[in-house]
């Protein structure tokens, strides 16, 4: 019996009727067709489908999208105001945090996290709070400049 | 990766979720983080007609403390213990150890009560539960009985909890003065999961160690208390040496299951190491 939800995200509501076995990565990818939000291992391990719901980071490969009735929800596509970078999009950017790009999204809403819960973090701290997070392309050196950059940046606005 | 199909049934309080699971019965499946449920839904080994959610109760997230105990609510999440000033400052072991599980966007989601449910041997939680003489109070539609950790972890992946009952609260005595814990664990590097861990609570009186408890987790098919560590500190002296020769005597009267990862021995002599730590950092915090 499908499950009809509202869903708040990057301030626009959606409304659909749902699967209740439908994952919420596959309700924003195919449903919504918001594919900034990429699916990595799908077992909640690499942090690829990693968005935002109710202002803490979720894997949304591991909710239910019936899961996320009422929610407020930020993915990716969320980050980007007015056709500006958000700072850590900034910081990926001048940084050069990125390779392939696969982990990236994910990589980006730790970083906003991070950031949220602790605005000046160390560098063992950003490293700590980027567990749940994998880059393939081992680039996790720059991925924590990257976010060194939006800290600066975020402090200095 | 898709489960197969269920329908989804979101409770809104726990007589609202113990009518469901009273009218579901066993074909239903109670989702509470699902962090290990919903991983376990999409590899098809568990294919429950119904799922009773759990994470629209908003009297099952609270934390309290009431007459010396911490009351913390079954669908508290890992984030929620850690960042709590009520449980940081009367059982902070328990705070670092919500802190230590999986990673920050699995704490987030991830609850205390769905652990203890799920009663994995790697879980961390259990050990913790051992060591601080928690009690496990379960719900059903006839009222609530209170269990001891020490009689709630049965086996693997099975508990104490009967047909029809909700795991509705975790109390744990706060930690008089002169009394430390700690939790320490090696964790498997991807996963996260302990490979061991240990939880180690003392009290110092006059130098001596007293109602010593030590407990493990990842050694067997259940998180179980040490009686062998227990008793070789029991009222011996709270120093380097008591200690380090109580934690060489980890595990001896239990059979440990190895794995691919890490065998039987090296197991073993992992379990030496956290209780060392464990017991060392009980202590400091006792006498601090």
């Amino acid at each position: 019996m499908n499950v009809p939800i509202t869903v708040t995200i990057n301030g626009t509501a959606y409304t659909r009727d749902v699967e209740p076995r439908q994952l919420l990565v596959h309700f924003l990818r195919e449903t919504l067709n918001l594919t900034g939000t990429h699916i990595g291992c799908d077992t909640s391990s690499c942090g690829a489908c990693t968005i935002m719901l109710n202002g803490q980071t979720v894997k949304s490969c591991t909710l239910l999208a019936a899961q996320a009735d009422g929610a407020e929800i930020m993915t990716v596509e969320g980050l980007a105001t007015d056709g500006k970078l958000h700072p850590i999009q900034e910081g990926f950017w001048q940084e050069h945090g990125l390779q392939c790009g696969f982990c990236t999204p994910g990589m980006m809403m730790a970083g906003v996290q991070i950031l949220k819960n602790n605005p000046n973090p160390t560098e063992e701290e950003i490293r700590h709070g980027l567990e749940g997070n994998f880059c393939r392309c081992t680039g996790y050196h720059n991925i924590v400049k990257s976010i060194q950059y939006a800290a600066k940046k975020s402090a200095a606005m | 990766m898709l489960p197969a199909s269920f329908d989804y049934h979101r409770a809104t309080s726990v007589a609202d979720a113990l009518g469901m699971l009273g009218s579901l019965g066993d074909e239903a499946k109670i989702l509470a983080g699902g962090h290990s449920l919903i991983p376990a839904l999409k590899l098809r080994l568990s294919k429950p007609a119904h799922l009773i959610d759990l994470n629209a109760i908003p009297e099952l997230r609270s934390i309290t403390r009431q007459n010396g105990h911490i009351v913390v609510g079954a669908m508290a999440t890992h984030t929620a213990v850690q960042t709590s000033d009520i449980v940081r400052s009367a059982v902070p072991f328990i705070a670092d150890l919500a802190g230590s599980i999986g990673d920050a966007s699995v704490r987030n989601r991830g609850t205390i009560g769905g652990v203890i449910a799920h009663a994995d041997p790697r879980a961390d939680y259990p050990a913790a539960l051992l060591a601080a003489d928690a009690t496990v109070v379960l719900t059903s539609k006839s009222g609530s009985r209170n269990v001891k950790a020490d009689d709630f972890f049965v086996d693997m992946f099975t508990t104490a909890l009967a047909e029809g009952e909700l795991v509705t609260e975790i109390h744990f005595p706060a930690l008089a003065k002169g009394t430390g814990a700690s939790y320490q664990k090696f964790s498997h590097p991807a996963s996260r999961y302990a490979i061991v861990g240990c939880a180690a609570r003392v009290t110092v009186e006059g130098g001596v160690c007293k109602n010593v408890r030590v407990a493990f987790t990842g050694l067997t098919e259940k998180a179980f208390r040490d009686n062998g560590v227990e008793s070789a500190l029991e009222g011996k002296p709270a120093n380097e040496a008591t200690i380090q020769a109580a934690a060489l005597l980890a595990a001896k009267s239990i059979e440990v299951t190895g794995d691919s990862f890490a065998d039987e021995a090296y197991r073993r002599h992992i379990a030496t190491v956290q209780a060392r730590k464990a017991l060392l950092a009980a202590v400091a915090a006792a006498t601090k």
